[in-house]
């Protein structure tokens, strides 16, 4: 369409550029997707000059309210915002469903995996998922052996981070089961989208979020341990490593949202395998612990001595049935990034369906023959380090220097075990208001699941931007930012 | 409630009002400075440091800048104005769920208005605004928090921090000022010594509300009167005890716990000031007299701090 076709060139499109990416917005130049009709008419309607207002009352917005988050690495404690871009990112309907479906399957099949491999192991005995990968896995927890969860479900909250390839499918890029976080952003997002754009939203019909921190004490509450004293009112608390952790407003937000108490480590005491927290009225039995610290750090009795974050005693009491945690311990090999590999198969295996969703292709580098490849091919792969998540341990290959991946070989070589690779992904991109104008960034997708008495999923999510040109990671410690995720309700 | 919540909440509200007393003192200094040579504004800037409990130079000497700059923006004093504000939002940050969004919102924009203050000639110039705006914000701060945050156990810790530390900032500046300065009792003082005793009063917001009561005359008498023992004032002594008093009784009653030891030494330090006769306080000294208040203090503070805060877990088990 000509008409469209000039007017793609006005502000504040005039410098929007196009690659092989796919375009959430943009059919074709200057041809916006139907679902996005609406919001390209109002932004070349609007004033530039509006959005920056916005924008600007948006971010003072974030500082006021201290939405930020800590920066490792650097000055101890460094805070900073969570940039916020005002474009939402739409999400139609049918597509929402199908990764709901997907994604519904995949937490199932993966706390199906979780229980078979601290139970029976029947996935390893018939060889689907070899033995030695389950065993050298960093995250997998002996102590977790034979010990019986509430209902079998290990992983009750869940994030999983999604992209969109260029034929516009969706794939699972990473399942995060111990301790995701972002949830508070896409919260908060909304919030400030709502103010801005609030006949927009209106009359898009968007799917409501609010209701994320009521289904997730709802998801704790069912998990209460049977010999509770209170059984129909159990005491839920979110354990935080404090107010240094760089997801701290996070965690203020959902206990704040939920009404539960946050607690500290030192807040809590173990006495007869029972949990308490110390109160001014004295000790208080706690059933759910919604635990936001690593595993490694939960109970110096059990898991890092070194610890002061956790609570000593809390595993015993925990294998005593008498207190809760979600996510259970030892989650962190479902989301190990060599055993995601073998997701797919973990699927067809327990539920005997196909994948809703795909997967990445991935290589293992304990394959001598894939390794071979890789360690051929790394300006053209993306290498990750199989434990860790946040973009850290990450080798991008087109964009590295060769110093960069003789590193990166070496280390390969010394541990392939640590270490996959996948092929350099095209992300989506969607346009974001950047320096006055709508510029296109690649953008990935998390939505949060979770799992109580049945799965449920906010119809939304964290829809994360890698804000500095051309660059293709989104994480918030490495320079990205995020957006609001407007899934329709038709 | 959480032991550590009502602790934070406790030191937050303590330290903000130390920064907001110390902003006073230095706004009400900064007045004076312009009806004084700087030779007579030195004995009062030693006054300052020393009810401050901020480290004094060893030769005795000090000048305005020096004074400003280590009461305000002096990170490594701990109790500066900057200091003070840092570490009580560090304590809001830490139970940010517990208070109203409000009252976070309010604190932290203080926090960061303060914390992008730096010093140097164009701060000195107009640092009269910068003081003024520490006071208004905890002013705000205050209102924000009365009138959005439910007045239950965790507003009982906020009202008992600030009179705790109010008491003991009146105290010590009181005691500072009539030890060190020369005076006769029950004499109006006049001329140099009339500014001084001016910026007394209003270094506790207590000029206005003076006068109203004896008029414009001071006497030094009735001034440590109107310090110690105004029932009605809330930068009195008397008052401040009685809040603490009655946060401490609302605490016990909402906790359902034995606090007899620091009611009952609240309590008695409540009746001593409400039936003393400020002839007999000035008779034996006012320092001593407010030495014992603020040891009453003090021994009222760890004796909290053992029943709500830190409290051996083996006496909780038991009961």
């Amino acid at each position: 369409m000509p008409e469209t076709g000039r007017r793609m060139f006005r502000p504040p499109f005039r410098n929007y550029q196009f690659d092989t990416a796919y375009d959430e917005m943009f059919e074709a130049p200057g041809e916006p997707r139907p679902h996005y009709r609406a919001l390209f008419q109002t932004l070349l309607a609007l004033p530039p000059e509006e959005l920056r207002k916005s924008q600007q009352a948006a971010d003072l917005s974030f500082l006021h309210q201290g939405i930020t988050f800590t920066v490792y690495g650097k000055e101890e404690g460094t805070e900073r915002v969570f940039p916020n871009d005002l474009l939402p990112r739409i999400i139609p309907n049918h597509e929402w469903r199908k990764i709901e479906n997907g994604l519904t399957q995949r937490i199932a099949a993966l706390n199906m995996f979780l229980e078979d491999v601290y139970h029976r192991g029947r996935i390893l005995a018939d060889g689907i998922v070899p033995r030695e990968l389950v065993y050298s896995c960093r995250h997998f927890r002996r102590e977790m052996r034979g010990l019986a969860v509430p209902r079998g479900i290990y992983v009750s909250v869940c994030g999983t981070d999604l992209v969109r390839l260029p034929d516009g499918s969706f794939a699972v890029l990473e399942d995060n089961l111990r301790v995701p976080s972002g949830v508070s952003y896409m919260l908060a997002n909304r919030k400030v989208l709502k103010k801005v754009f609030p006949t927009l939203f209106r009359d898009y019909g968007v799917s409501p979020v609010d209701h994320y921190a009521q289904a997730l004490l709802a998801t704790l509450r069912a998990l209460s341990p049977s010999n509770s004293t209170n059984r129909h009112e159990p005491t839920v608390v979110l354990l935080t490593p404090g107010v240094f952790n760089s997801a701290y407003f996070e965690h203020t937000f959902l206990a704040q949202q939920m009404g539960v108490e946050l607690v500290e480590g030192r807040d809590l005491l173990v006495h007869d395998n029972v949990v308490y927290m110390r109160t001014t009225a004295g000790l208080r039995r706690v059933d759910v612990i919604y635990r936001r610290v690593d595993d490694d750090f939960l109970d110096p009795l059990c898991f890092r001595r070194d610890s002061r974050l956790g609570v000593p005693g809390l595993f015993n009491a925990y294998r005593a049935g008498n207190v809760m945690l979600a996510n259970a311990i030892g989650t962190g090999i479902a989301d190990d990034k060599a055993i995601y590999a073998y997701v797919p198969a973990i699927i067809r295996y327990y539920l005997g369906e196909d994948p809703i969703l795909s997967n990445i292709e991935t290589y293992l580098l304990t394959d001598r023959s894939q390794r071979d490849y890789v360690l051929a091919h790394l300006d053209e792969l993306v290498v990750k380090a199989v434990g860790e998540s946040g973009g850290y341990g990450m080798l991008i290959g087109p964009h590295s220097t060769a110093a960069e991946r003789e590193e990166f070989r070496q280390r390969i070589v010394a541990e392939p075990r640590n270490y996959i690779a996948q092929p350099t992904l095209s992300l989506s991109r969607a346009p974001c208001f950047l320096e006055g104008e709508a510029q296109a960034r690649h953008v990935d997708l998390r939505p949060y699941i979770l799992y109580g008495n049945n799965v449920t999923l906010v119809p939304g999510g964290l829809t994360r931007v890698a804000l500095r040109r051309g660059s293709l990671v989104v994480n918030s410690s490495q320079g990205g930012g995020s957006k609001d995720t407007w899934v329709l309700r038709a | 409630m959480l032991s550590r919540v009502a602790d934070s909440l406790y030191w937050m509200s303590r330290y903000l009002e130390r920064a907001v007393h110390t902003a006073r003192l230095i706004d009400v200094d900064l007045q004076l400075r312009l009806d004084q040579s700087p030779e007579a504004s030195s004995g009062r800037w030693l006054r300052l440091l020393e009810a401050s409990q901020a480290p004094i130079p060893e030769d005795g000497k000090i000048d305005a800048t020096a004074l400003t700059d280590i009461l305000t923006l002096d990170r490594t004093n701990p109790s500066s104005i900057i200091s003070c504000v840092a570490a009580a939002r560090e304590n809001l940050r830490q139970v940010r769920e517990q208070c109203s969004s409000e009252m976070w919102e309010q604190l932290n924009r203080l926090y960061l208005q303060v914390n992008s203050t730096t010093s140097g000639e164009a701060w000195l110039l107009h640092s009269y605004v910068f003081f003024r705006a520490v006071q208004e914000g905890a002013y705000l701060f205050q209102g924000v928090t009365d009138s959005t945050m439910s007045h239950g156990e965790g507003w009982q810790y906020i009202q008992l921090g600030r009179y705790v530390e109010r008491t003991d900032a009146l105290a010590r500046l009181i005691g500072t000022h009539f030890t060190r300065l020369p005076h006769s009792l029950d004499q109006a003082v006049e001329s140099e010594e009339y500014l001084e005793w001016v910026g007394l009063l209003k270094s506790c917001a207590a000029f206005e509300a003076y006068c109203k009561t004896y008029t414009a005359e001071l006497r030094p008498l009735r001034v440590a009167e109107f310090l110690l023992l105004n029932s009605s004032f809330p930068h009195s002594v008397r008052f401040s005890v009685d809040m603490v008093h009655a946060a401490l009784t609302a605490i016990g009653q909402l906790t359902e716990r034995k606090a007899e030891q620091p009611v009952r030494l609240t309590g008695r330090l409540r009746a001593t000031l409400s039936f003393s006769q400020i002839e007999e306080i000035m008779a034996s000294g006012a320092n001593s007299y407010v030495e014992s208040v603020r040891w009453q203090c003090a021994q009222a503070h760890s004796s909290i701090h053992q029943i709500y805060f830190d409290y051996p877990v083996e006496s909780a088990l038991v009961s």
